[in-house]
């Protein structure tokens, strides 16, 4: 007899996603490099902007500028990937629950953009002479916590998304404004670390509370989002 | 199966309209039609992957969203990633259906007429080829319905007839088969009924036999023992 898809763990499940899809991304790179090089363009165009001493206040918006449009761009193509072929119709096909999907991409997405993040770490010290005056785990914990937070609500809002004529206008549309108020903590945490001026866990604690609530709602709902019609 | 005053309605069109349809296990279904007569619309909705405006539809006595491990697919358009081999396609979907090892993939690779040893990723593929790894991703699992959108398009004469011959075995181990096709001379010796749609209405169901003459005469198909 063979073991149907809904006996197996979802856990498992969500692996198998997120092996596929980091073994597309290593074949194709194209969401890497698309994201590598606008990341690249934000940092040198505005090393340019601000002089080097003046840059450590306005930082820690400046390095999320960078993350979260290469976020966006990311997330759009992982998706039109699952459109190509119609290869989302045999996902939903085939007795796999759509949950595994969604955190399969989640986790896939957060670990590519947790990577261009360790990338550009150093190229941001050497070009605004960056250096935390605050402790360094509580910067790796915003970074987690941030690309986390884009990454769920980008990941539900892109694949609300990919059936629309103007998908790649729609995302940020979308997840934009509902990503809000984590922007302002994970900007404001992070500059607090960088100047050592305020206490950055307070708003590290709103944005681990935004990511439980986001995670559980886009959770509980992808399955309608992805049969919608 | 069983689908019971099943509609589909876009806006103000309907593209099926009240169809009730019972296919009998082990029977080999043709499905015609002419162009957006609805019979893509119809395999997607028992599929489960458009919900239908009203009605109900059944397969093996449960709504059909709930026996998806006993169906298979196969669509326009190939449902495979470009960036993978055809063995790992199939390994990803099997994954997905609870099955472990490339036994059963490899075996549906040679059925379909494919190398599983074919290191190529399915980008590189020909329209033929991806057609029958997409043949071989819906069977792989065995599954007890099989429901084909056109599995002969793009695919040379040859090729084609053994993709037919190979469907006519698997309706004579049991599977029930529904295919959508317009190359309806393939089938005239192999298929048991067909069922005619027509804006989106049922409007003839009948035996393949007593199809064969209009069949090979509308669409000037030829018998495949007279193929060559």
């Amino acid at each position: 007899m063979m073991p149907s898809a809904s006996s197996m763990s979802i856990t498992r499940l969500t692996w198998i996603n997120v092996t596929k899809d980091l073994r597309l991304e290593w074949r194709s790179r194209d969401v890497f490099n698309s994201m590598m090089f606008f990341a690249l363009v934000v940092v040198v165009v505005f090393s340019f902007a601000f002089e080097r001493e003046d840059s450590r206040p306005v930082m820690g918006g400046l390095i999320w500028i960078a993350f979260l449009f290469s976020t966006t761009m990311a997330l759009n193509q992982s998706w039109a990937r699952e459109l190509r072929n119609g290869v989302l119709d045999a996902y939903r096909v085939s007795p796999a629950p759509a949950e595994a999907l969604f955190l399969g991409k989640c986790l896939g997405n957060f670990i590519l953009i947790m990577l261009l993040e360790c990338l550009m770490a150093p190229l941001f010290v050497v070009f605004y002479n960056l250096s935390s005056v605050g402790p360094l785990w509580q910067l790796v914990l915003i970074a987690v916590l941030g690309t986390w937070a884009l990454v769920v609500n980008g990941t539900f809002f892109a694949a609300m998304s990919i059936r629309t004529r103007n998908r790649e206008l729609m995302l940020p549309l979308l997840l934009l404004p509902i990503s809000v108020p984590a922007v302002i903590s994970m900007v404001t945490a992070t500059s607090q670390v960088l100047t050592g001026e305020g206490a950055p866990v307070v708003q590290m604690k709103f944005l681990a509370g935004f990511c439980v609530i986001f995670t559980t709602a886009c959770f509980l709902l992808f399955e309608t989002v992805l049969n919608a019609e | 199966m069983r689908t019971e005053n099943v509609s589909k309605i876009y806006g103000r069109t309907a593209a099926v309209r009240k169809i009730s349809l019972t296919l009998e296990p082990g029977r080999f279904y043709v499905l015609r039609g002419e162009n957006g007569a609805g019979k893509s619309t119809l395999l997607r909705m028992i599929a489960g992957l458009n919900e239908p405006t009203e009605g109900s539809i059944h397969i093996f006595g449960t709504p059909n969203k709930e026996a998806l491990h006993q169906v298979g697919y196969m669509a326009h358009a190939p449902l495979l990633y470009d960036e993978l081999d055809g063995l790992e396609n199939l390994r990803f979907f099997a994954q997905l259906y609870g099955i472990a090892g490339d036994e059963l993939l490899i075996q549906a690779m040679t059925r379909v007429g494919l190398d599983a040893k074919l290191s190529r990723r399915v980008g590189q593929y020909s329209q033929g080829m991806r057609q029958r790894l997409s043949l071989a991703r819906a069977i792989f699992h065995s599954p007890r319905l099989l429901l084909l959108d056109e599995p002969f398009s793009n695919v040379d004469p040859d090729s084609a007839l053994q993709i037919a011959k190979l469907l006519a075995a698997m309706r004579t181990g049991g599977n029930t088969i529904l295919l959508v096709t317009h190359q309806i001379g393939l089938l005239t010796n192999l298929a048991d009924e067909y069922i005619l749609l027509s804006h989106g209405e049922l409007v003839e169901r009948g035996d393949m036999p007593g199809l064969e003459e209009q069949g090979l005469q509308e669409h000037g198909a030829q018998r495949p023992e007279a193929r060559k």
